[in-house]
């Protein structure tokens, strides 16, 4: 494994200068994340419309370029989508990291589902698997409106 | 004193480690095991097993004898006075909840105060905490200064009338900081208070002496000594094991067991409840035995030799910011880069066979008041070379590459 997969071009800019970073004032559903292994937090924001869209998404946090870009790319890919295809996307997004080498879903274009795939170097790495996985976990956890702070450690 | 031959004793090193040769920077984690407390452990499952001090047998006999050994090992290697004040136990960690328990059930009452300082490790704050929830007494942390220090006057400002305990690091995992422990346990005994010492750090690294230093309670860890995991050793002086309820019930630390009461055991049966980790324990001899081979004034001195390169070396790499700069300091060196978190440094120096630490080290307490959630840190063991340094320090500037900073 080359390091230059994992620490590539897309990740080292979202890692730096994370898009939709910040909290905005009429969400209406939020969940933090916290890995205890490093202390990285996050906490997600988002609005879902009366149609079950999601208006806007962004997050807080502070952690690693892995877990800032992953944040980040994330905010960009469910942004407009509708809640049921924001979870398949999660499903999908979490299979590719842990198992498969690919993207399934039907809801991503070509040129975003290649963006979402510069996160799959972390694969190689199993003690960062959770970097790249703590704000999707945390999304999900938000569109639950579960009260609890999602925890890598399970 | 020829590092090359005593690396040579450590299997570890022998082979590759994902092509590359093993540059171990992470001995304040867990210390690399020489070939002799490996083979120790193999020798005792395959020709000497039994368990101790119980049956008769030729064995058990023989076994008993070797578990006893090591304390009388560990007795003078930190200078005890009575054998019987070594307590073996799972880990330091072990070793400070067996004291906040007991001591805290007997002691400790709402609104009594333990003292701990910022720089304590998860182990030695947790314990008292769950006495915070359980009693209402409360915790009061000694500050540290600038430098990253606890001096005897941050101790000295947190005593109050209600301090019954004072417990604290001999040698800060983070800052490396060595706190004066003699000057702090003079004080507080002058005002009646006992001292446990958190020694993980300390022991594998430093003299240390019981009887000079004169604490009421001293932990150690076993796997940080280049010993075996799951042992480690509390030093109580003989007043408080007597003076204390036990800590686990179980066979091997009663008395006379009746329906109507027990009694307990003598020590220090009366805090080792249950089948003990023999093999580590008659193993962790060995790994006294080498340190006290190579002798710890050498090993001092070697570590502090590596440690004055380590932060020559990464203050002249301007972009590594080194945290704390304490006059008396141990072979820890933790440190951040602007602009790269200590998990993206830790996994692009792995890349290049060296391992370090990064994260809160057990420390959280200590990185909040850093305004940090974690560092990178690199730690020495006897093993460790100037060679080691230099490579850290090369792979280092691979990250600023990697991650285009200058």
């Amino acid at each position: 494994m080359n390091l230059k997969e994992l620490y590539q071009e897309i990740i080292l800019d979202h890692g730096k200068n994370p898009r939709n970073l910040g909290k905005f004032d009429n969400y209406n559903k939020d969940a933090k994340g916290h890995n205890p292994l490093c202390g990285d937090d996050v906490h997600v924001y988002l609005r879902l419309n009366e149609n079950k869209k999601v208006d806007d998404i962004t997050f807080e946090g502070k952690g690693c370029a892995i877990s800032m870009a992953s944040a980040s790319i994330m905010t960009e890919m469910v942004r407009g989508k509708e809640e049921i295809e924001v979870k398949e996307i999660i499903t999908d997004f979490l299979k590719m990291i842990k198992e498969k080498d690919e993207l399934n879903n039907n809801i991503l274009k070509e040129d975003e589902k290649t963006k979402l795939m510069s996160l799959s170097g972390v694969k190689q790495y199993p003690m960062r698997v959770k970097c790249a996985t703590l704000s999707w976990h945390t999304l999900s956890s938000a569109l639950e409106n579960s009260q609890e702070v999602v925890k890598t450690e399970k | 004193m020829n590092i090359e031959n005593i690396k040579k004793e450590f299997p570890i090193f022998d082979d590759k480690v994902q092509n590359n040769d093993l540059v171990y920077l992470d001995s304040a984690n867990s210390a690399q095991k020489p070939k002799m407390v490996v083979d120790r452990i193999y020798d005792f499952y395959t020709k000497e097993f039994s368990n101790v001090g119980r049956s008769v047998h030729y064995l058990a006999v023989a076994a008993t004898n070797l578990y006893e050994n090591t304390r009388t090992t560990v007795q003078k290697y930190i200078n005890a006075k009575d054998k019987n004040e070594i307590v073996f136990t799972k880990g330091a960690t072990e070793a400070i909840n067996l004291v906040a328990n007991t001591y805290g059930q007997k002691y400790l009452n709402e609104g009594d105060e333990v003292l701990i300082t910022e720089l304590e490790h998860h182990s030695n704050y947790v314990p008292w905490h769950f006495l915070r929830k359980a009693k209402n007494i409360k915790i009061k942390f000694a500050e540290i200064n600038n430098e990253g220090e606890i001096t005897l006057e941050s101790i000295k400002e947190k005593i109050t009338s209600k301090t019954k305990i004072i417990s604290i690091t001999h040698l800060s995992n983070v800052t490396g900081a060595i706190l004066p422990i003699k000057e702090i346990v003079n004080l507080a005994h002058s005002k009646n208070i006992p001292v446990l010492v958190d020694g993980c750090q300390s022991a594998p690294h430093l003299k240390i002496d019981m009887q000079d230093l004169d604490c009421d309670f001293y932990a150690i860890s076993g796997h940080k000594m280049y010993g075996p995991t799951g042992i480690g050793v509390l030093y109580a002086k003989k007043k408080w094991l007597e003076d204390l309820p036990p800590y686990q019930g179980g066979g091997g630390m009663i008395g006379e067991v009746k329906k109507e009461g027990i009694s307990y055991g003598d020590l220090p049966n009366k805090y080792e409840a249950g089948t003990m980790a023999t093999a580590q324990v008659i193993a962790f001899n060995e790994s006294i035995k080498f340190i006290q081979k190579v002798g710890i004034e050498n090993i001092e001195k070697h570590e502090k030799e590596l440690m004055n390169y380590g932060l020559e070396t990464l203050r002249k790499n301007n972009s590594v910011n080194i945290i704390g700069n304490p006059k008396e300091r141990g072979g820890v060196i933790s440190f951040t880069i602007e602009g790269i978190h200590p998990h993206d440094i830790a996994t692009i120096l792995d890349e290049d066979g060296v391992a370090i630490r990064a994260g809160h080290h057990c420390c959280q307490i200590l990185h909040d008041k850093l305004k940090l959630t974690s560092t990178a840190r690199a730690s020495f063991g006897i093993y460790n070379t100037k060679d080691d340094i230099d490579k850290l320090n090369k792979s280092l500037e691979n990250c600023k590459k990697i991650f285009n900073l200058k």
